[in-house]
């Protein structure tokens, strides 16, 4: 961009523009304006030349009309009074003897957006409907859309959609196409165009004239429709084969959907579109676009859900090409783990373990957690894999097995020998903050089979004044304790020191009060404290890995083939955001004997103002919680990382509890405090939080909530 | 439905903007690139949103090509909008390019308008298009050796003039009309072969994914025909007799070619439009009729200093008549490789250190059926334990091989009818 400066070459140009002599050679005027587009598109504000470039619109040469129109609807938002200028040629235009120049005038004449052009424009609008070049008509019917959108207020002549039906049986399948949209703009307030049986029925006989577009849109608009009987919606599915088959993807899937739809009540014909829709989908895979094949990758996966064996045949085309983008190998990993079955595991194992040594660090985590995924079910091989993969002594590679590792444990206690064997040594290599909770998690679970632990841990309490991250030091915290319950003897003289460390130097509120409430937990004696701690090791129930019951269609029928698939982490079926399995795995098992005692209901949205803070409101049934004692209520809050700040005593009306908790994500640039009450005023208890950060916030509640319930399930 | 389309060169210039519904603010773009620019890693994600604004883009000839839409469109429709789009431009502009698209903005912002209204598709069929544009596309092609080798000595027509240059293809459409540009037509057949060998020579995976593509210079085509192989079958259910039978899995038309010929003849008949066009797909996975045309066989060791040895060699199995070109391997290292000294068995090759892909590439621009290279590797990797050697592998190799197609799929004839007023040139390349 040489000229960004601006202002000099506005006056140059404007100059140039109004130059007679430049005006009067019609290839120089056309390379004038063309200078002037080019800056606009560059992002230079040209709207000083408004008035200049009106008059270069008075031309026959039709490529500087196009180009000046591009000009002229880019800024007359900013100048509606010249504006008024511009309409006369335009108006002139309509009646031009070409209908590309009319086409041309009437899209612009729309395209000015201007509400006070509005009345003279509708006339043209009008007679363009009745144009006899199917071009002009095309952009009339469109015009009156955008002439509708412009003046929500103002009602469009209901003779106007008459019109538009009625052009519903135009010849030309683009103004048919046109017509569907411009109605379904204007009539949104009333649900849309109407789809009666008529309709649908002619829109499903011209189908075959339209093209790829067209069809898509058709296809879309006929999901509203609801066949009368079974032969009909049979002779409509019957129709459509050959859609669903069709080598276009847009085509395909918007046939897909349609069909979801319409057979919204019959599962099985629903499951048996899914397979025949296999082929194209595959293919789609394997389209020389990179863009492509991650959409049909993304909606493979929403498929899956409903039928996991769909693909285990073809699991070979869900292995990684090098030059792939990360993005596309990670979901294809994400696939392969679903394919995984006896016969396939090996080469599936094989190829996967050649990801874990990727040049890109993400890629290589995404196939190590793969391959722990797999070693739910296969974990003899799966674990053989991860060992080697310590072996690398690479930091990234060594922090991701060990996180694997950990969540394995978790689902599949039996592993734990093994892992217990492998950990040793691996404290060297770990750097990040992740990998090393991980490692202090497994020793204190199994640190009693670690014959090594304690002299790990004394290094990490060595160093505990220079770590940083919050984390590692709670984790490190609760590591020592539980260590200490099985290893008193070697542990006992660390905890100290550690509990004397975070009591009296920890500047961290977190921290200090969890080893404030460990020391008192102490004093109440071992088997207070063993009770506390020692909690469940495993969760089995977790579930294996095959068998996961198939979902019905109708779970993702909705979001199929819109742009909800493709985002990030959508289908992530694993919390990312590692913390101890006990943290994070909450498995929010509805629990049939609770549901008349615990009750959720948002009352109020997130209220976000110009403040720096969002204050929440939900309201949660579960009546027995006051009458917890505090300290059990306490310990089971600090477990999830929320400190209490103080709480009236019980059997006290209203009772209340104060809340907080930091956000401890590694890469934001500042923690976010969440303040909370637990409020209970006899009948329900309520809590109010305070503060940004509303992921975090959402994050918080669905945890306290799942602490209220687990409490309350104890209770009952 | 579309709100905003908009290009962006790989540095963030604004290259063209176009806002069809003024429903969005206008910052769009430089909301796009902050998000682009804030990610590491290799490419951005498809879909990105922001405040209810939803990016979709594709990247092509190295530039965004980026749309603004709402949450429920479909992707499929809009990926293969943007990618049709990208190949018109193509089409019209002579390639794809920065360089290219900033020379044709006019004509770009041309086919935008006709090809979108108010964030509806309308057409992208070049037949249609051509009745509208009306700006001459600026060709950006710079003056290149490359024509002159052409010209065999004497006039004499030498073997490499047969084959028409692979930049021959690379002009706008249009100018045929006015500039007497030659009334020409390409068909390529196009095969993307991917195959996986394992450490025991074992074939893994086999895909070969096809294509046959027309691009057409001519302004007004009636009827081509191309012949393909007669003994070429679709799927696996048919019979194989003695002969080098020509077999495929699955195979797509595109939907104005017409089939009467094709069961009895194997005749493709097709009234082709102007620009490039996919006439047919096909794909042939697992079973492959001839053998992968390289072989491997690698041998790697630490040496008494602590370097790792990589010693490699490289077979063709092609017959001696053909020949591979822009033969590139990639060996990935251990992490932390500092230098690499090299012997290479011929001055033309090449060979690489890249420390970002953590790789060795090694390239061999001419590597003709039967010959065997070898090449030595000797990396300095400071703490190579034993471990570090299962970072070494797997080695990638990409190639292009001319007049040889893996599936054996060969066009026989090409024949326009009604024969064309002066003489048309046809060109067949078969890569």
């Amino acid at each position: 961009m040489p000229y960004l400066g601006g202002e000099e070459t506005v006056r140059e140009l404007r100059r140039a523009l109004s130059n007679p002599n430049v005006q009067s050679d019609q290839l120089r005027y056309r390379n004038t304006i063309l200078k002037v587009i080019r800056a606009m598109s560059q992002g230079v504000d040209m709207s000083g030349l408004f008035s200049e470039m009106v008059k270069a619109c008075a031309t026959v040469d039709v490529v500087q009309k196009k180009l000046v129109y591009v000009f002229l609807c880019s800024y007359a938002a900013l100048n509606p009074e010249l504006s008024l200028l511009v309409i006369n040629t335009l108006r002139k235009d309509c009646q031009d003897p070409n209908p590309m120049v009319r086409s041309l005038a009437l899209r612009n004449m729309t395209n000015l957006r201007l509400p006070s052009l509005v009345e003279y424009v509708e006339q043209p609008l009008a007679a363009g409907l009745r144009d006899r070049a199917a071009c002009v008509r095309r952009v009339a019917v469109l015009g009156w859309a955008k002439l509708h959108n412009l003046q929500a207020s103002s009602e469009i002549d209901a003779a106007v959609v008459n019109e538009l039906y009625s052009l519903l049986r135009d010849p030309d399948p683009v103004v048919m196409v046109n017509c569907l949209r411009a109605l379904e703009e204007i009539l949104k307030d009333e649900g849309g165009v109407a789809i009666n049986k008529p309709i649908t029925h002619h829109l499903l006989n011209r189908l075959k004239e339209c093209d790829i577009w067209g069809q898509c849109q058709v296809l879309r608009v006929l999901q509203r429709y609801r066949p009368q009987s079974e032969d009909e919606l049979f002779d409509i599915l019957s129709l459509l084969d050959a859609s669903l088959v069709s080598p276009h993807p847009p085509i395909m899937a918007a046939t897909l959907s349609l069909f979801l739809s319409l057979c919204s009540g019959q599962p099985a014909v629903s499951l048996a579109a899914l397979e025949r829709v296999r082929g194209p989908l595959l293919a789609a895979c394997g389209s020389g676009s990179r863009e492509m094949r991650f959409t049909a990758l993304c909606h493979i996966q929403l498929l899956l859900r409903s039928i996991p064996g769909l693909m285990g045949a073809h699991y070979k085309r869900f292995f990684c090409g090098y030059a792939e983008p990360a993005y596309i190998k990670q979901r294809k990993m994400q696939v392969l783990v679903e394919l995984v079955n006896d016969e396939n595991v090996a080469m599936l194992l094989d190829e996967l373990k050649g990801y874990c040594t990727d040049v890109n660090a993400e890629t290589a985590q995404a196939a190590i957690t793969a391959i722990g995924r797999i070693g739910r079910s296969y974990s003899d091989r799966c674990l053989e894999i991860l060992t080697g993969l310590l072996g690398l002594k690479q930091d990234h590679i060594t922090s991701a097995v060990v996180q694997t590792m950990r969540d394995l444990v978790w689902v599949c206690p039996q592993c734990s020998d093994t892992v217990c064997f492998a950990l040793e040594g691996c404290e060297e290599t770990l750097q990040d903050s992740q990998g090393r909770q991980a490692l202090l998690w497994l020793l204190g679970v199994y640190g009693e089979r670690v014959s090594s632990a304690p002299y790990t841990l004394e290094v990490f309490i060595d160093g505990v004044r220079s770590e940083a991250s919050l984390g590692v030091k709670m984790e490190l915290l609760t590591a020592t304790m539980r260590l200490f319950l099985c290893r008193p003897a070697e542990t006992q003289d660390m905890l100290g020191r550690l509990l004397h460390y975070c009591i009296e130097e920890e500047t961290d509120m977190c921290v200090r009060d969890q080893a404030l409430l460990y020391y008192r937990l102490l004093h109440c004696g071992i088997e207070e404290t063993r009770k506390v701690l020692q909690g469940r090791r495993s969760d089995p129930s977790l579930g294996v890995l095959i068998g996961r019951p198939a979902e019905p269609v109708s779970q993702w029928a909705r979001s199929f083939n819109t742009l909800e698939p493709l985002r990030q982490g959508s289908i992530e079926t694993e919390s990312v955001s590692r913390g101890s399995p006990e943290h994070t795995m909450f498995d929010p098992k509805p629990n049939a004997d609770l549901s008349n005692t615990l009750d959720c209901s948002r009352i109020e949205k997130v209220h976000s103002g110009k403040e720096d803070f969002v204050w929440m409101e939900e309201c949660v049934r579960c009546p027995t919680i006051p009458r917890c004692s505090p300290q059990s209520l306490q310990a089971a809050m600090q477990l999830v990382n929320i400190q209490t700040l103080a709480f009236t005593p019980p059997q006290t009306l209203p009772w209340r509890v104060y809340l907080y908790t930091h956000t401890c994500l590694d890469d934001a640039p500042h923690s976010t405090l969440i303040l909370g009450e637990l409020l209970y005023t006899g009948e329900e208890p309520q809590k109010a939080e305070v503060h940004k950060d509303d992921k975090a916030l959402k994050g918080f509640l669905s945890i306290l909530t799942t602490v209220l319930h687990t409490l309350s399930s104890e209770r009952a | 439905m579309i709100s905003q389309i908009f290009i962006l060169s790989s540095k963030g210039d604004h290259l063209i903007y176009k806002d069809f519904r003024g429903e969005s603010g206008g910052d769009a773009v430089g909301v796009f690139y902050e998000k682009v620019t804030a990610l590491t890693g290799d490419q951005p994600p498809v879909v990105m949103s922001h405040k209810g604004l939803h990016f979709v883009h594709v990247r092509q000839g190295g530039l965004y090509w980026v749309a603004t839409t709402t949450a429920d469109s479909s992707p499929f429709t809009i990926i293969e909008f943007l990618n049709r789009l990208s190949a018109l431009v193509k089409d019209y502009c002579g390639s794809l390019s920065e360089k290219s698209v900033q020379m044709n903005f006019a004509l770009i912002y041309e086919l935008l308008d006709e090809a979108v209204d108010y964030g509806y598709i309308q057409t992208t069929s070049s037949d249609v298009l051509k009745n509208f544009i009306q700006t001459e596309a600026v060709s950006s092609r710079p003056f290149s050796l490359f024509d002159l080798s052409n010209v065999g000595l004497f006039g004499a027509e030498t073997q490499q003039s047969k084959v028409a240059p692979s930049s021959a293809a690379t002009r706008p459409i249009q100018s045929s009309r006015e500039q007497g540009g030659k009334s020409e037509i390409f068909v390529d057949v196009i095969e993307r072969m991917s195959v996986v060998i394992g450490s025991n020579g074992m074939l893994m995976k086999a895909d070969v994914e096809g294509e046959i593509r027309v691009k057409c210079y001519l302004p007004n085509c009636s009827e081509m025909r191309i012949g393909l192989n007669e003994e070429f079958s679709i799927g696996k259910s048919q019979l194989r007799g003695y002969g080098a039978a020509v077999r495929v899995d699955e195979v797509s038309f595109h939907q104005m070619v017409r089939l009467d010929e094709f069961d009895s003849h194997r005749i493709l008949r097709l009234c082709p439009s102007q620009g490039e066009q996919m006439v047919m797909q096909y794909q042939l996975s697992d079973d492959l009729p001839s053998a992968p045309p390289f072989r491997l066989f690698p041998t790697i060791e630490r040496d008494s200093g602590g370097r790792l040895l990589m010693y490699l060699k490289l077979r063709c199995d092609l017959p001696p008549k053909s020949a591979a070109i822009n033969v590139a391997a990639t060996i990935p290292v251990p992490k932390g490789s500092l230098s690499l000294s090299q012997e290479l068995s011929s001055p033309d090759q090449s060979a690489e250190l890249k420390p970002q892909s953590r790789a060795v590439v090694w390239k061999i621009p001419r590597f003709t059926g039967g010959m065997q290279l070898s090449a030595l590797f000797k990396l300095e990797v400071p703490g190579l334990s034993s471990a570090s050697l299962l970072e070494v592998g797997p080695v990638g190799l990409s190639f292009e091989l001319p007049k040889l197609t893996a599936t054996g799929l060969q066009i026989r004839f090409l024949r326009l009818s009604p024969v064309q007023p002066g003489p048309s040139q046809r060109w067949v390349r078969v890569p």
